[in-house]
C-alpha cells in the first residue's frame, strides 16, 4: 500500500467557490433569452393550435350556411316541412329524410339501449372474472368495426334473411291488429327503415355498452357493499343503486349513441332503399339525411340540388349537435359529482 | 435472557370473565387469501351477544379483512377467499349453501366514509326495510321513524324526510347508515372504522350510540383509535401482521396486557 | 320492537324477490348472448366471404372493370396514401391542442370551450365533414381531389388527438413537472422533454386510435376524393380509396366486384382490429408504467 504517488482528492476542475466567470454569465443570459423566445412561442403555438378546433367548428356551421343558402333562400321554411324530392322540376324538401333519420334511430336506441345496458350490468356484475376482460375488449374492438361492413353485411346477409323469414312473419302476425297492421304492411322488401333501424342497433350495441359500463365501473364499491350488506340480491343493487347513482351518465352514454345513430351514413345507406317518401309501414323503403347526401351528391347537378342536399347536412349537424352538446353536459355532470 | 422469549406467542384468551356470556358469532382456525397472500392466520375469536367487541392494531393487520368476512363481503371480489369455520349462532357462514342476503341482512355493516344511497333520507331507510316485509304506509312510517329515533337523527331530519339523503353532513349521513342498518332488523352490526371521517362531535354521538345499540345487537368495530376502543368495547382483540395476538375484555387489554407487542401498540412504541 | 325478525328463503316476500333477481339475471345473460351472437355473425360471415376472395392479386392488380378479374391494389395504396397525409396534418395540430388543454389553460374558459367543442366534434357525422371540406376544397378548387380527402380525415384526425394528449398529458404527475422545474428547465422544454415522454406511449395510442378510426371511414371520401379506377400518384386528381370502392362495388349487381368489396371490407377490418389491438397493448403498457 503506498500513498505517497496519491494526489490529494481537491476539485481541479472546479474554480474554488463555484462562482460563475464573466463570460459565463453573459453566455447563460444569451441562453435564456433563446429560452424565453421558445417558451412564449411553444405556448402561442398550442394556444393557437387550441383555437383552431374552434375554428374546425364554427368553419363548419359557416361553409354548410353558406353551401345550403341558395336553397333556403329558393324554399325558405317549406324546406324543413315539404316532402317533395324532385331534381327535374328541382323542387326539395326535407322531411321524408328527416322522419326516416329519426324513425331508424328511435328503432335503433329502443332495441339497443336495454340490451345494452343488461350487458353492461352483466359485465360489471355477474360475469366470471376470467371473461370479463376478453368479453369487454370484444366489445370495445367490435365498438371500432367500421360502419361500412356492417353495411355491407346488412345488404347481404341480413337484408335477404329479414325478408325471407322475419318480415313474412311480421306482417301475418300484425295483419289483424289495428295500428300495427299499417305498420307492418306491404309487401316484405328486406331493405327498408325496418333493416336500417336494426342494423344501427346492432351497430350501436357494442357503443352504448362500452359506455354504460365504464359509468357502471364508477359506481364507488363502498355503495354498492353497502347495498349488499342491506341483504340486497344484484338485481336490487343494480335497480337501486347502480342506476339511480350513474343515471345522469347513462343518459349521457345513451345520447352519444343517439348521436351516432343520427348521423350514421354507411351502416344504412346499403339498407334503407332511397325512397324519398313517408310510409306509414316500417316495412317499407324510406331515406335518411346522410344516406340521401352519400347517395345523391355525386350525381347531383345544379346549384339547387346540391344547396339542397348541404342544407340537409346543415339540418343533420344542427341535430347531432344539439344531441351531443346535451350528452357532453350530462356526462360532465356525473364527473362532477364524482370529483367532489 | 431466556428462550422463553423465542417461542411463538399464543393467544391468550382471558376465559374467566366469559362465563354467563352467549356465542354469537365464533370464529375457529380462519384463514383468509388475497389471490396467495395470506391476510389472516389462523384467528380464533368469539363475539358475545349483547356486547361490543374492538378490533384494534396497526393498518394492514388484517382487522377490516377479519370484519368483512363476518357478513362475507368479500364474495364480492374475484380472488378472495376464506378458509377455516365462521358460525353464526350454529350455522357456518362460510358454507359455500350459505344465502348471503340473508346473512347480511342478519350482519349489519356502517362503513368508513358513509355510504348513503341516492335517494331520499325516507327511501334510505323505507329501501332496506320493503327487502324483507310488505308493510302498510302508516306502520313503514313507524319503522322509520323507530330507526331514525335509534340513530339520534329523527329530530335533525323530521321535518325534511323527502330531502336527498346525500345533502346531509357527514355525521348525519352516517347516522342515516345506521338507522338504515338497525332498520333491516339485524343481530349483528359491524362497523368499519365508523367515524374515522367525522369530525369529534360527530364522533362522540356515534359512540354513544353504540353503547346504546349494544343492549339489542350484537356489535363488532373496527378503530385505529385506541381511546376509542377503550371507550366504546367490553372486548378488545389486538392484531398484528394478520395474526390475532391477544383478546380479552378491554380493561385487561389496556391495563395489564399479557403480550409484549400489545403492550408496545397500545403505549404508542408503534403503529 | 328492535327484535330480529326470522327470515328464511321460503319467506313469500324473500322468495318473489329471488324469482326476480333470477329472471333479471336470466334476461342479463341472454342479452350477452344476443349481442355477442349478432356481432359473432358480422364477424363469421366477414370472414368467409372475404377469405374466399383473398388472394395475391388482389395486392398486386388495379381495381378492375365490370365482368372482370382485378385486384385493389390501387385503392389500398390510396387509403394509405391519404391515412398518411391525413395523420401528418392531423397529428401535430392535435397534440398543440391538447398541450394547450392539458399544461398551459387547464383551467380557463378557453380550455373549457375547447374540450366541449371537441368532444362534439369527436362524434360528429362524419358525412358532414365531407360536406365540409367539399365546399372549402372542392368546390373552390373545381375538382375532387386526393388532398381534399387527405384534409377530410385529418379533421377526423385532430379531435382523437386532442383527447389522448389531453388526457395522457393530465395523468402525469405533477411532482414530475416539479422536478424538471426545480433544475430550471422552462416550460415548454418541460413539456416537451419531460411530460411528451412520459406521456408518450399514451399518445402513440391515440394516434393509432385515430388512423383505425378514419382506415375505414367512407362517408367523408365519397365527395371530397371521390374514386378513381386506376392508379393515380396525383393527388390534385380524385384518389381512390378501399371504403369507397367497397361501397360502390357492393352496390353493384357484378358478381366480381360485389366479391372484391367483401374482400376489401375483409382486409379494412383486419387492419383496424390489428390496430386496436397494438393500441390497446401500448395504452396497457402506459398505465404500467
Amino acid at each position: 500500500m503506498t500513498s505517497s504517488g496519491r494526489k490529494p482528492v481537491v476539485d481541479v476542475a472546479y474554480p474554488a467557490g463555484g462562482a460563475m466567470t464573466e463570460t459565463a454569465s453573459s453566455d447563460r443570459a444569451k441562453v435564456l433569452n433563446k429560452l424565453r423566445f421558445s417558451d412564449v412561442s411553444f405556448k402561442f403555438l398550442t394556444r393557437a393550435a387550441a383555437i383552431a378546433v374552434l375554428i374546425i367548428l364554427s368553419g363548419i356551421i359557416i361553409s354548410l350556411i353558406h353551401g345550403s343558402w341558395p336553397a333556403l333562400r329558393q324554399f325558405g321554411f317549406e324546406f324543413l316541412v315539404d316532402e317533395s324530392w324532385n331534381p327535374v322540376t328541382e323542387k326539395f324538401g326535407a322531411i321524408a329524410p328527416i322522419y326516416g333519420t329519426i324513425v331508424t334511430s328511435i328503432i335503433a336506441m329502443l332495441i339497443a339501449v336495454p340490451v345494452g345496458l343488461f350487458i353492461a350490468m352483466f359485465l360489471t356484475e355477474l360475469c366470471p372474472m376470467f371473461l370479463r376482460r376478453p368479453i369487454g375488449i370484444a366489445i370495445e374492438l367490435l365498438a371500432g368495426i367500421p360502419s361500412i361492413i356492417y353495411g355491407i353485411w346488412g345488404l347481404f346477409v341480413f337484408a335477404p334473411f329479414l325478408q325471407q323469414h322475419v318480415q313474412p312473419f311480421l306482417i301475418t302476425v300484425f295483419g289483424p291488429i289495428p295500428i300495427l297492421n299499417e305498420m307492418f304492411a306491404g309487401p316484405p322488401y328486406g331493405i327498408g327503415v325496418l333493416t336500417a333501424g336494426l342494423i344501427l342497433a346492432i351497430m350501436v350495441l357494442p357503443f352504448i355498452t362500452s359506455i354504460s359500463r365504464d359509468v357502471f365501473e364508477a359506481v364507488p364499491p363502498v355503495l354498492k357493499e353497502a347495498a349488499y350488506g342491506l341483504g340486497c340480491t344484484t338485481w336490487e343493487v343494480a335497480r337501486n343503486v347502480v342506476l339511480p347513482f350513474t343515471r345522469v351518465g347513462v343518459i349521457g352514454g345513451v345520447m352519444l349513441g343517439l348521436g351516432r345513430a343520427l348521423g350514421e351514413t354507411m351502416a344504412v345507406t346499403f339498407v334503407i332503399g332511397n325512397a324519398h317518401r313517408i310510409s306509414g309501414s316500417i316495412l317499407a323503403p324510406g331515406t335518411t339525411i346522410s344516406a340521401t347526401i352519400a347517395n345523391e351528391f355525386t350525381e347531383a347537378v345544379g346549384d339547387i340540388y346540391t344547396s339542397s342536399l348541404i342544407a340537409l347536412g346543415l339540418i343533420l349537424f344542427i341535430i347531432t349537435f344539439i344531441v351531443l352538446a346535451a350528452a357532453r353536459l350530462m356526462l360532465m355532470r356525473l364527473n362532477a359529482r364524482l370529483g367532489k | 435472557m431466556t428462550m422463553a422469549n423465542f417461542t411463538v406467542p399464543t393467544v391468550s384468551n382471558t376465559v374467566a370473565s366469559t362465563e354467563g356470556l352467549v356465542e354469537k358469532i365464533t370464529v375457529q382456525n380462519l384463514d383468509f387469501f388475497y389471490g396467495d397472500h395470506r391476510a389472516l392466520k389462523n384467528i380464533n375469536v368469539s363475539l358475545y351477544q349483547g356486547k361490543v367487541t374492538a378490533f384494534i392494531g396497526p393498518s394492514g393487520c388484517g382487522k377490516s379483512t377479519l370484519l368483512r368476512i363476518l357478513n362475507r363481503m368479500y364474495d364480492l371480489y374475484p380472488n378472495q377467499r376464506a378458509t377455516g369455520t365462521v358460525r353464526l349462532d350454529n350455522e357456518d357462514i362460510l358454507s359455500p349453501s350459505q344465502d348471503l342476503n340473508l346473512l347480511r341482512a342478519k350482519v349489519g355493516m356502517v362503513f368508513q366514509k358513509p355510504t348513503p344511497f341516492p335517494m331520499t333520507i325516507y327511501e334510505n331507510i323505507a329501501f332496506g326495510i320493503r327487502l324483507y316485509e310488505k308493510l302498510p304506509k302508516s306502520e313503514l312510517d313507524g319503522r322509520v321513524q323507530h330507526a331514525l329515533e335509534r340513530a339520534a337523527l329523527w329530530t335533525e331530519v323530521k321535518d325534511k324526510l323527502g330531502a336527498n339523503g346525500q345533502s346531509l353532513s357527514g355525521g348525519q349521513q352516517q347516522r342515516l347508515c345506521i338507522a338504515r342498518t338497525v332498520a333491516v332488523r339485524p343481530e349483528v352490526i359491524l362497523f368499519d372504522e365508523p367515524c374515522s371521517a367525522l369530525d369529534p362531535i360527530s364522533t362522540a354521538k356515534i359512540e354513544e350510540l353504540i353503547d346504546e345499540l349494544k343492549e339489542d345487537y350484537t356489535i363488532a368495530i373496527v378503530t385505529h383509535n385506541m381511546q376509542q376502543a377503550a371507550r366504546v368495547s367490553d372486548f378488545t382483540a389486538f392484531m398484528y401482521l394478520g395474526e390475532l395476538v391477544e383478546y380479552g375484555e378491554t380493561t385487561k387489554i389496556f391495563t395489564a396486557p399479557n403480550d409484549r407487542r400489545t403492550q408496545d401498540y397500545i403505549t404508542g412504541r408503534f403503529g | 320492537m328492535a327484535g330480529p325478525t326470522t327470515i328464511t328463503p321460503s319467506t313469500p316476500i324473500y322468495a318473489a324477490r329471488r324469482r326476480k333477481n333470477f329472471i333479471t339475471m336470466a334476461v342479463a345473460y341472454a342479452a350477452t348472448g344476443f349481442g355477442l351472437l349478432w356481432l359473432a355473425l358480422i364477424l363469421i360471415v366477414l370472414f368467409w366471404e372475404g377469405f374466399s376472395g383473398l388472394s395475391l392479386k388482389v395486392f398486386t392488380e388495379m381495381t378492375p372493370p365490370p365482368g372482370s378479374a382485378g385486384g385493389l391494389l390501387n385503392a389500398i395504396a390510396g387509403s394509405l396514401v391519404m391515412t398518411f397525409l391525413a395523420v401528418i396534418i392531423g397529428t401535430p395540430l392535435g397534440v398543440l391542442a391538447g398541450t394547450y388543454l392539458a399544461e398551459y389553460g387547464r383551467y380557463d374558459k378557453l380550455s373549457t370551450v375547447v374540450r366541449f367543442i371537441n368532444d362534439i366534434l369527436l362524434s360528429a357525422p362524419s358525412i358532414v365533414v365531407g360536406l365540409f371540406v367539399y365546399e372549402i376544397m372542392v368546390a373552390q378548387m373545381g375538382h375532387f381531389s386526393g388532398w381534399a380527402g387527405a384534409v377530410a380525415l385529418a379533421v377526423i384526425v385532430v379531435p382523437v388527438v386532442v383527447r389522448t394528449t389531453e388526457d395522457m398529458l393530465t395523468l402525469v404527475p405533477d411532482t414530475l413537472r416539479e422536478a424538471a422545474a426545480s433544475i430550471g428547465l422552462p416550460r415548454s422544454k418541460m413539456i416537451q422533454k419531460v411530460a411528451y415522454r412520459a406521456a408518450r406511449a399514451g399518445m402513440i395510442t391515440g394516434v393509432l386510435l385515430a388512423v383505425a378510426r378514419i382506415s375505414g371511414e367512407t362517408a367523408p371520401l365519397l365527395f371530397t376524393a371521390l374514386n378513381n379506377q386506376f392508379w393515380s400518384t396525383n393527388l390534385n386528381a380524385p384518389v381512390s380509396s378501399l371504403p369507397v370502392v367497397i361501397f360502390q362495388f357492393a352496390l353493384s349487381p357484378y358478381k366480381d366486384w360485389q366479391e372484391l368489396a367483401w374482400t376489401g371490407a375483409l382486409i379494412i377490418t383486419l387492419a383496424v382490429l390489428g390496430l386496436s389491438i397494438i393500441a390497446r397493448y401500448l395504452g396497457g403498457q402506459s398505465k404500467k408504467s
